[in-house]
């Protein structure tokens, strides 16, 4: 049996390294971007996969209440497999992707995020907030940042040009009111 | 090679000699399709952490005009995949119509992007990002992930209060901003890129006197991007887009071809065969018989579309039942909406008095990528014939090229027993199958929605 040497770095404290320069960044997500059409005809997104996750777990609890729900219904209706979809590759590959980007770069970290005036229940309860009203709004506009404001904004789709500026509009509008969170 | 890539079962048997069974292509292409997206998806994750999406308050800056990562990043990624977008589609390398373009639901749209701008300055991220930080250990990024999975649940639940809302309001389909302006496309691109180099600048300034930061170590390398992206635009303005008949001129269609085994007693062999576009017409493969067009309109598994293609006048003396009148010239109005039906089992049936205009039509809607499109064998006189033995239709004085060869009292449109035969007088009939769906992807199946 052989134990790892005391002094050896564990995953969570390697060196920390900074973020690649915006424009960079922009760069390689925009050439990804490209190949995902280029190759597949699709683009990016991720928030179709939260959907289709609820309706594999509403369907496995109580079938008979997707058979009374269309919208459920397209998605898990019958024999139909609601994870069976392009998204759902993306979607744990973008988690995989996100983890393995932190522990090159040194920032796997259980931490949180915040403002400095808010204590960490306050952020965690605002962060579930806003992911409860986002992805209200992401299936309401069919897409998200990724699906829509990328995706359709690199295809010229002209929703999706309008729906990128409503995010920014809704974020920009409320930011005033909600600055104690931030700053 | 075209892209997208629809099969990678005829790419690896075209290019790579790998012969696949027919049964099993259906799976390998989805393995492979599933496995590109998958890496998308990890080089999507990978790209947005290392950019700094993974900190909720990197994200949140970008609203306080403190540090304007995220308007950079996105906006550099869409520049840089719509003008490598638009230039593969110009040059005739990407099938533009194979792209799925999200559909435009103005009022759902709207409404929507505002709650989730809300969404994303009170929760801090958007969904992906939330996958890049909950994957790296941030307890914020995961409570907003949990958050969305109720979000998106209680979407569901409560789509039925405004489901006609939600499905109809301000629907334009699938519309691109140079139909919006009336442009040639290269012309967006080039405005979205000047606009986007401007908001960069903009940008930096916000981020100088805002911020306070210091804009003299910013690499010089940007500007020189700034003048390739303008470039690449102008290259884009200036290649244009391909036209129909090129287009056209590149179509390759496959079908496959039974052979007995020439020992006798082993398996039939079957060939793949890749025709070109007039080589379909002249093989007549594309041609079907008054027989089989009628048995497919009793066909559940099809999603039958009959075009009938003549004026309206010869449309309203007489015409199939359920046939759409689309005149010639009106043709390429209706190729959206021909893009967007669901392309699995959608088949289209042109039809003219015999078949001269229904060909022109099909080789406007195969050039456009329309799947499944065929003509009616001998067109509406050939239907009469062979379908309206019972009525004493007149034969017409001098019938000319692609005429009809009757004449009709009235113009009854499709109250003639033989626009819409009665299934059990015929209930037997044969014919040579031709409709042979092509398997495209389902296009449907694309975006978030």
């Amino acid at each position: 049996m052989t134990t790892a040497p005391m002094k050896r770095k564990s995953v969570f404290n390697r060196p920390e390294k900074p973020y690649v320069h915006p424009y960079f960044g922009g760069m390689v997500l925009g050439i990804v971007l490209f190949l995902a059409h280029f190759l597949t005809g699709n683009g990016l997104g991720s928030s179709g996969a939260t959907s289709r996750i609820d309706a594999l777990i509403v369907d496995t609890v109580n079938p008979v209440h997707v058979d009374n729900n269309s919208y459920l219904l397209k998605m898990a209706g019958g024999d139909k497999n609601p994870l069976d979809d392009w998204i759902i590759p993306v979607f744990f590959g973008a988690l995989l992707g996100g983890f393995s980007s932190g522990f090159f770069n040194g920032r796997l970290k259980f931490e949180t995020t915040k403002g400095p005036r808010i204590s960490n229940r306050m952020r965690w309860l605002m962060a579930f907030l806003g992911g409860v009203i986002f992805l209200y709004g992401a299936r309401m506009a069919r897409g998200c940042t990724s699906g829509q404001a990328l995706t359709g904004g690199a295809t010229l789709s002209a929703g999706s040009w309008v729906i990128m500026f409503s995010i920014f509009g809704g974020a920009y509008a409320l930011a005033y009111f909600v600055r104690k969170l931030w700053n | 090679m075209a892209f997208p890539i629809t099969s990678f079962s005829a790419l690896l048997n075209n290019y790579f000699n790998v012969v696949i069974d027919p049964a099993q292509a259906a799976t390998v292409d989805k393995i492979f399709l599933y496995s590109l997206f998958a890496l998308s998806g990890f080089a999507f994750g990978y790209t947005l952490e290392m950019s700094g999406f993974g900190n909720s308050k990197k994200l949140a800056a970008q609203f306080y005009f403190t540090d304007l990562t995220v308007l950079k990043v996105m906006f550099t990624a869409i520049v840089t995949a719509m003008v490598l977008l638009f230039g593969t589609v110009g040059l005739g390398i990407l099938d533009f119509s194979q792209v799925w373009v999200n559909p435009t639901y103005l009022a759902s749209g709207i409404i929507g992007g505002l709650i989730m701008g809300v969404g994303f300055i009170v929760g801090g991220f958007c969904p992906t990002t939330s996958l890049a930080s909950a994957s790296t250990g941030k307890i914020d990024g995961m409570f907003f992930m949990f958050g969305g999975f109720v979000g998106a649940f209680l979407f569901g639940e409560t789509e039925r209060f405004f489901t006609n809302w939600y499905n109809n309001a301000g629907y334009y389909g699938r519309v691109t901003l140079d139909q919006v302006f009336g442009v040639p496309v290269g012309v967006v691109v080039l405005l979205v890129i000047l606009m986007a180099l401007f908001m960069f600048w903009g940008a930096e300034q916000l981020e100088r006197i805002i911020g306070k930061k210091d804009l003299r170590g910013e690499p010089k390398l940007r500007i020189a991007g700034a003048g390739a992206l303008f470039v690449l635009a102008l290259a884009v303005v200036f290649i244009g887009t391909p036209s129909l008949e090129e287009k056209y001129s590149k179509l390759t269609f496959t079908r496959t071809e039974t052979i007995p085994h020439p020992s006798g007693n082993a398996d039939p062999i079957v060939n793949t065969i890749t025709y070109s576009a007039d080589e379909m017409l002249e093989k007549r493969l594309v041609q079907i018989a008054p027989a089989e067009l009628f048995k497919t309109v009793y066909n559940q598994n099809i999603n039958l579309i009959m075009l009938d293609v003549r004026p309206e006048a010869e449309y309203n003396l007489y015409h199939i039942k359920g046939a759409l009148n689309v005149p010639l010239d009106k043709m390429p109005l209706i190729i959206p909406d021909l893009l967007t039906e669901p392309p699995a089992n959608s088949v289209f049936v042109l039809m003219s008095n015999d078949e001269a205009a229904a060909t022109d039509a099909w080789k406007q809607l195969v050039a456009s990528s329309v799947p499944n499109v065929y003509i009616l064998e001998g067109g509406l006189n050939n239907w009469i014939a062979f379908f309206g033995e019972d009525e004493d239709f007149q034969l017409a004085a001098s019938a000319a090229e692609d005429q009809l060869d009757y004449s009709f009292p009235a113009a009854l449109g499709s109250s003639y027993a033989s626009c819409d035969p009665n299934p059990v007088d015929y209930e037997d009939l044969e014919f040579e199958a031709r409709i042979k769906l092509e398997l495209k992807r389902d296009k449907s199946g694309g975006g978030c929605g």
